[in-house]
């Protein structure tokens, strides 16, 4: 039931994109998200689409999956297009009541359901080939300059996969308790918003209890270790570049300036 | 026919890259007052079959049925059959969450909807049934030791009075001495009040000691399903699962390589000590006459 919710969604197969360093994905995704709102006409989006198209195929994840994340934001989309297609100044085309869709409207709003769409289902790809720890990784190495005025880059990266490592963890232990409590006939769906808060507390509770308990044990698990922080720390899969980033990052230039170039060309 | 499932089969994540069969056409009855152990390698599926027998988990397909009843046919009440099947979980003891012991075994009990004497009355017996004293009751459970934790969890499943019991490695992490109390406990349980047991365990000497009949999964399948005796005898073909037999029947079959006539259903100590005695006996006794 719970098991469901996806969060840092990880799509387990093989591909070029889930072998390629996380710091090309993470430029990759900015790039791509500058790229859709430097373009401002019918082509400058034609190439985004390639562009898209060929990334999504290249990772080998069922584009349903891409799909999925667009649930989250159909609300957000809803009311952005809405506003666009009626708010916008300009040529009028027809009329529905007081609202007026002008020419302008009907191309703002297209473009703006367009550039939406595309950044979801942009940055998902790259979450669907990352994996939460390889993207701190990734992280953490791309913004290490801020160390040097004094921002815990390390501190917070490491605190950012520990926390995104306890959510499996602490959905499936909620999982266990609920079921252990329905085990004892406990009732989740029934009853007045005030039983029902009620209700929670036996899942709570265990559930409070349990991530202390870890959060005590994994601290413990890492002074044994002599954990001290990020100074001096190797990594046993540190990140290198390989032939496949240098070509990403040229096909990410390339792709940069044909965008550009659309805009002056028109 | 207490419990009796049909061609269980049941698919995590069904639909994506992560699919995984955890049971494929699983079938089998427990007949009332059978005390049968559930064993397989981790990952065999035993803990989702388990999850099934209450209703916690609907079966992708197949059928289970209760005293004759489909459990997910229409009308039928999966709160009281949880009452009926208590399932205890592994580590139950994370589960506790009330202020005081008592408190905590009434909550079951008290889900179920019966009077407020009722319900004391159920917690109080089955606080005595796990061996917790009166002197306990009022202390908050989170104070008591790893062993009596559990055993208050137990007992907040045995509250309910079911008339099936599902243990999920009840001893897990526990030392031998509450091991084997809290087994000899639900060994009276089963022998006074006629509970159906099942017991799912790593311990192939528990089998051995308390089982009726063993049932074995290996990848989601029934691999095989007998009187313990009758199962350890394929121990090569358990430990090509990951399992294996009682250590002492690895020393009768050992011993019979030799040339000594010991049995090959030795399955307890007790029982390869009386088989040895007998051995011995026969051997020494034309000696021991001479002697005299």
């Amino acid at each position: 039931m719970i098991r469901e919710i996806t969060i840092g969604q990880y799509y387990p197969v093989d591909s070029v994109l889930h072998r390629m360093d996380p710091r090309t994905k993470l430029f990759g995704t900015m790039v791509f998200i500058i790229s859709l709102f430097l373009a401002d006409n019918i082509w400058g989006y034609l190439i985004a689409t390639l562009f898209l198209a060929v990334a999504i195929r290249t990772s080998r994840v069922p584009f349903s999956f891409m799909v999925r994340g667009l649930r989250a934001i159909l609300f957000l989309l809803l009311i952005s297009v809405s506003f666009n297609l009626f708010l916008t100044d300009g040529q009028e085309l027809f009329r529905l009541g007081f609202l007026k869709v002008t020419r302008e409207g009907l191309r703002m709003a297209g473009f703006m359901a367009v550039r939406l769409i595309y950044l979801v289902v942009g940055s998902s790809i790259m979450t669907l080939t990352t994996t939460p720890n390889q993207l701190t990784d990734g992280l953490e190495k791309s913004l290490g300059f801020l160390k040097r005025v004094g921002v815990p880059i390390h501190e917070i990266s490491m605190m950012m996969s520990i926390a995104l490592r306890f959510i499996p963890i602490l959905v499936e232990e909620t999982d266990k308790i609920m079921k252990a409590q329905m085990a004892r006939g406990a009732d989740f769906e029934s009853g007045n918003l005030i039983q029902r808060a009620r209700s929670m507390v036996p899942i709570l509770v265990p559930l409070f209890i349990s991530a202390f308990r870890r959060a005590t044990d994994l601290a413990m698990a890492m002074e044994a270790r002599c954990y001290h922080g990020g100074e001096g720390r190797t990594k046993m899969k540190p990140l290198r570049y390989a032939v496949r980033d240098y070509t990403a990052y040229l096909i990410y230039g390339a792709y940069l300036c044909l965008i550009a170039a659309t805009k002056v060309a028109i | 026919m207490a419990i009796r499932a049909e061609h269980l089969t049941y698919i995590y994540n069904p639909g994506t890259a992560l699919e995984q069969k955890a049971l494929d056409a699983v079938s089998f009855e427990i007949p009332d007052g059978q005390f049968v152990g559930l064993i397989g390698h981790t990952g065999s599926g035993k803990s989702t079959l388990i999850q099934h027998l209450n209703g916690l988990v609907k079966p992708t397909s197949g059928v289970i049925y209760y005293n004759e009843e489909d459990i997910h046919g229409e009308g039928y009440s999966l709160r009281q059959l949880r009452g009926r099947v208590g399932l205890v979980f592994q580590y139950p003891e994370h589960q506790l969450f009330e202020v005081d012991v008592l408190s905590d075994v009434c909550y079951g009990p008290r889900n179920l909807g019966l009077s407020q004497e009722e319900v004391m009355e159920r917690a109080k017996e089955a606080l005595l049934a796990v061996g917790m004293k009166e002197k306990y009751w009022e202390q908050s459970p989170f104070e008591l030791s790893g062993g009596q934790k559990r055993r208050v969890a137990i007992a907040g499943v045995l509250a309910m009075k079911p008339e099936v019991l599902i243990l999920d490695e009840p001893t897990a992490g526990l030392d031998p001495r509450g091991r084997d109390e809290i087994l000899d406990e639900v060994w009276k349980l089963h022998r006074e009040k006629g509970l159906t047991v099942i017991l799912v365990s790593h311990s192939m000497e528990d089998m051995a000691r308390y089982a009726d009949r063993l049932i074995v999964m290996n990848h989601g399948r029934k691999a095989f399903d007998g009187p313990p005796k009758e199962v350890f005898e394929h121990y090569r073909e358990l430990e090509a699962m990951g399992l294996a037999a009682p250590q002492v029947t690895y020393i009768a079959n050992r011993l019979r390589e030799q040339g000594i006539e010991i049995g090959n259903d030795i399955t307890t100590v007790e029982e390869a000590r009386d088989a040895i005695l007998r051995l011995a006996g026969k051997q020494l006794s034309p000696e021991g006459a001479a002697d005299q």
